[in-house]
């Protein structure tokens, strides 16, 4: 694990870095509150109603089409790591990771047909 | 780990932290500069010689200005977000290799912060944190522009993720390797005397489907959605100002030569020199150099991130969506098996 | 994605739709007008577009000024071709008045006229170009916008409120040096509109922004009242500098570009067009203007030069006939509606005068408003991203909204 720790290092200092930052700015501004000045910028005008609502359940249906495929994907690196060196062994491996692409593309397939890729 | 160690590695972060940083705001003035330059203007050239000092002036500016919290927002969320997009962007430049390693008092020293077993793995793990701050930002501003920014850029940014990551599996294939060092010795080759054993030369598909896709995850036009200004106003950071306001742009420069690195790194070579290389010359030139060319591949896709930037038009959601899952995703797919079968076939 | 009959609804578990305003202070409101639009995720179920931000009143206040003195405000109904207003408002009133101004006059107005459209397109293709994020086509066309202000400099003093025309004439002959510099620009401009073509022309993305967007055929742009470059783009070749000469248009030739989808992609290439015909235009127009004089011999209408007005006691009765109060130039009772064509599209003025030196009801009937109306229609399902682009095409201009 000791490799981590540079990466540990470099995130204290990447960490305190943005603390200074932000709290430098938080002493040297001025702070003149007013309620007009906090209200959210509309174009101008009071806006109309929240930024609080339930939007379109779509992008909650990319997030799992995400998770499906980037699941996939990582399923893909172990295997591209080890690739060539288990080539040597024969082609089976590569006949392995066709038959999985291939289900994948299957799935895929019925997703398109499906129009899970519409975004109009 | 002995305390010699430690002393070592804290001194690289300092440099390395100091360098991206101000890589970052050169970049900043760089992306100024060429603007005015390709749109017939002059660009900031008035604060130190040709406006070099500009990102120092604009950083005195930003710190000193009152910062606004909108009044209905989540607060601790909205000071917070800044920072969980900021960080993650620092913690990437950990794994990316800017040299060969170099001797001193006796000591190896590799030029880079951490050679992780996972190198390309941890980018993408930390890589994907950054959306955190926007889709956070967003929501804590209380704003229906920012949400809506918020809401396309984690769509955008995990749409072409997946591209992103498919489309190194030939890379990571040829290397055999996810440390980001392995993948560039893999590179080290000549064919036929003359032509670098570059990636790019070999996977030309991927190197565009990769470079595209960074194109989207840092958030730059055309695939600025998030931002959209004639749209949504400032998209996500509509209601940031000050120096939080600053951090977000900090972030997305960071990323810019970040990716700009990782690019030069997997389909560039790297710190790979080719040609000069085998001219003799003392050891510490030759590093010198390899550091340098580093930079260069860097910075010319730096320049090529900014010039693209000032010449293209925007798209829209559901044209950068059907451009990720319709025609990105099995490109990637595709690659990643033929490049399979022709290392299949070359071995 | 999914079928809407099969579709259960949960109580509590719909989706809400948003209202957002664009506007009035937004950066793709060129103009401060107010876009509300109703959401659904990233689509538009509705807009509703509302004016009444840049209020100016200019019609009720005309009931108070001279005919002369109108021409400074209509300066500032289109703000991107001021000219193309005077020049209109002084065609109506001299209608009014029965006055046939010479043509050398004519010639003048043609050839500022097509350079101040030439302008206005600019501007409107620039910022239509800008508002789907391409900044430096935008700034490659506002630069040559300068060079044309620098001519308008020349000409008439100022660069934005020109009040070139007057009533029988113009403001002033045009000045020697205006003549190079005009031709050429004449001669360098073309190399900057070229590069402006291959930046945006054939572009993918600008395509694949513009194209099927916004879409009005021939029949309906008529029956919403679409004028110039919105109702040429859907292919009905209506202008009126041909189908109703003015000011000797028919002595120029040129060409009527029209587009035949009627996108938010077929008006922006009928701007660019136009373009290439005022330019022609233009150029026929300094090569062929005429000798003489640009005012009628009136001096009941026209006023002296400054010169003979402290010089001679003629003139300087004529001069204070025109400019003192409760006199100035009368034109007969009666009312009248005359068109032009501006650079947005129909810009007709409808004078109705008691016969006495300022008018008694002045309506304009500027392009924009008529424009405006078919937003709701046309973004109606579309994308958010789609209003800017519809926006900037049709090119609304908020000081002609409300005069």
């Amino acid at each position: 694990m000791s490799e981590y720790i540079p990466v540990l290092i470099l995130g204290l200092f990447g960490s305190g870095f943005t603390v200074v930052i932000l709290l430098a700015a938080h002493f040297l501004g001025p702070r003149k509150s007013d309620p007009v000045k906090d209200i959210a910028y509309e174009s101008g005008i009071d806006p109309v109603g929240d930024a609080r609502f339930r939007f379109n359940v779509k992008f909650y249906f990319l997030a799992m089409l995400f998770i499906i495929f980037d699941i996939e994907i990582v399923f893909l690196y172990p295997w591209a790591v080890v690739y060539k060196d288990l080539l040597s062994l024969g082609n089976f491996i590569l006949y392995e990771m066709i038959s999985f692409i291939a289900l994948l593309l299957i799935g895929y397939l019925y997703l398109l047909k499906k129009g899970a890729f519409e975004w109009d | 780990m002995d305390s010699a160690d430690i002393f070592i590695v804290v001194a690289k972060i300092a440099v390395v932290l100091m360098i991206l940083l101000t890589a970052a705001a050169m970049t900043i003035l760089a992306e100024r500069r060429l603007s005015a330059f390709i749109q017939d203007r002059l660009g900031p050239n008035r604060v130190g010689p040709q406006g070099l000092l500009q990102p120092l002036a604009d950083l005195f500016k930003l710190i000193f200005k009152e910062e606004l919290i909108t009044a209905r927002g989540d607060k601790v969320i909205f000071i917070i977000a800044p920072a969980i997009i900021l960080i993650p962007a620092f913690l990437l430049f950990a794994v990316i290799p800017f040299g060969d390693s170099i001797t001193i008092a006796g000591k190896q020293i590799a030029l880079q912060i951490a050679n992780l077993d996972f190198g390309l793995l941890y980018i993408f793990a930390i890589g994907s944190l950054g959306v955190y701050g926007i889709v956070l930002g967003a929501w804590a501003s209380n704003n229906k522009y920012s949400l809506f920014g918020g809401l396309r850029a984690s769509a955008q940014m995990i749409s072409y993720e997946l591209s992103l990551g498919l489309s190194v599996i030939g890379v990571i294939m040829v290397a055999g390797s996810l440390k980001l060092p392995d993948i560039v010795a893999q590179q080290h080759t000549m064919f036929f005397g003359i032509i670098p054993g570059w990636n790019i030369f070999f996977q030309p598909l991927a190197f565009i489907l990769f470079v595209i896709a960074i194109f989207a995850e840092t958030n730059r036009l055309p695939f600025d959605l998030a931002e959209a200004e004639q749209e949504l106003v400032a998209g996500y950071h509509t209601e940031y100002s000050g120096m939080k306001f600053s951090l977000y742009l900090l972030a997305e420069y960071i990323n810019l030569v970040i990716a700009s690195a990782l690019i030069a790194t997997l389909f560039l070579g790297g710190w790979h020199l080719p040609w000069i290389e085998n001219i003799p010359m003392p050891n510490w030139i030759l590093q010198l150099l390899q550091v340098l060319s580093f930079s260069l591949k860097t910075i010319f896709f730096i320049i090529t991130f900014i010039w693209v930037r000032w010449t293209l038009p925007r798209f829209k959601y559901n044209q950068l969506m059907a451009l990720g899952w319709k025609v990105f995703l099995p490109l990637a797919i595709i690659n990643a098996m033929v490049t399979a079968i022709v290392v299949a076939i070359i071995n | 994605m999914v079928d809407s009959q099969t579709e259960t609804k949960t109580p509590g578990l719909e989706t809400e739709t948003v209202t957002i305003s664009m506007g009035p202070q937004h950066p793709a409101t060129h103009g401060t007008l107010r876009l509300q639009i109703d959401l659904d995720g990233e689509t538009i179920l509705k807009v509703v577009p509302h004016l009444g931000y840049l209020h100016t009143g200019f019609e009720k206040l005309a009931e108070h000024l001279t005919y002369n003195q109108f021409i400074t405000l209509s300066d500032r109904m289109n703000y991107l071709s001021p000219l193309n207003n005077n020049i209109g408002f002084a065609i109506a009133c001299e209608k009014l008045f029965g006055i046939k101004v010479t043509k050398k006059c004519e010639y003048v107005r043609v050839l500022m006229a097509e350079l101040s459209r030439i302008a206005d397109h600019l501007v409107s293709i620039g910022t239509a170009a800008l508002d789907l994020g391409a900044f430096t086509a935008f700034l490659y066309f506002f630069e040559q916008r300068e060079k044309l202000y620098d001519l308008f400099k020349i000409a008439t003093g100022t660069r934005l409120t020109t009040s070139y025309t007057r009533i029988g004439g113009m403001m002033r002959e045009l000045p020697d040096e205006f003549f190079e510099p005009a031709r050429e620009f004449l001669v360098k401009f073309p190399s900057v509109f070229k590069e402006v073509d291959t930046l945006l022309t054939r572009n993918k993305i600008f395509l694949g922004r513009t194209r099927n967007i916004g879409v009005i055929d021939g029949e309906e742009a008529i029956n919403y009242g679409l004028t110039g470059p919105c109702l040429r783009g859907s292919g009905v070749p209506w202008d009126i500098r041909k189908s109703e000469p003015y000011s000797s248009y028919e002595d120029f030739d040129f060409d009527i570009p029209v587009g035949d989808r009627g996108d938010a992609y077929d008006r922006y290439w009928v701007r660019m067009e136009e373009i290439n015909q005022s330019l022609i235009i233009a150029k026929q127009a300094l090569e062929n203007l005429p000798e003489g004089s640009v005012n009628i011999d009136d001096p009941k209408i026209i006023l002296p030069d400054k010169k003979d007005v402290h010089n001679n006691m003629e003139e300087l009765i004529h001069h204070f006939m025109i400019t003192m109060e409760h006199k100035g130039i009368r034109p007969p009772e009666g009312e009248i509606y005359s068109s032009t064509e501006s650079p947005n599209g129909e810009l007709g003025f409808y004078i109705v005068s008691d016969g006495s030196n300022n008018p008694y009801r002045l309506r304009v009937r500027p392009p924009s408003l008529n424009n405006y109306q078919v937003l709701p229609m046309m973004l109606k399902g579309k994308m958010l991203s789609d209003s800017v682009a519809v926006l900037g095409s049709l090119n609304i201009i908020a000081g002609e909204l409300d005069r």
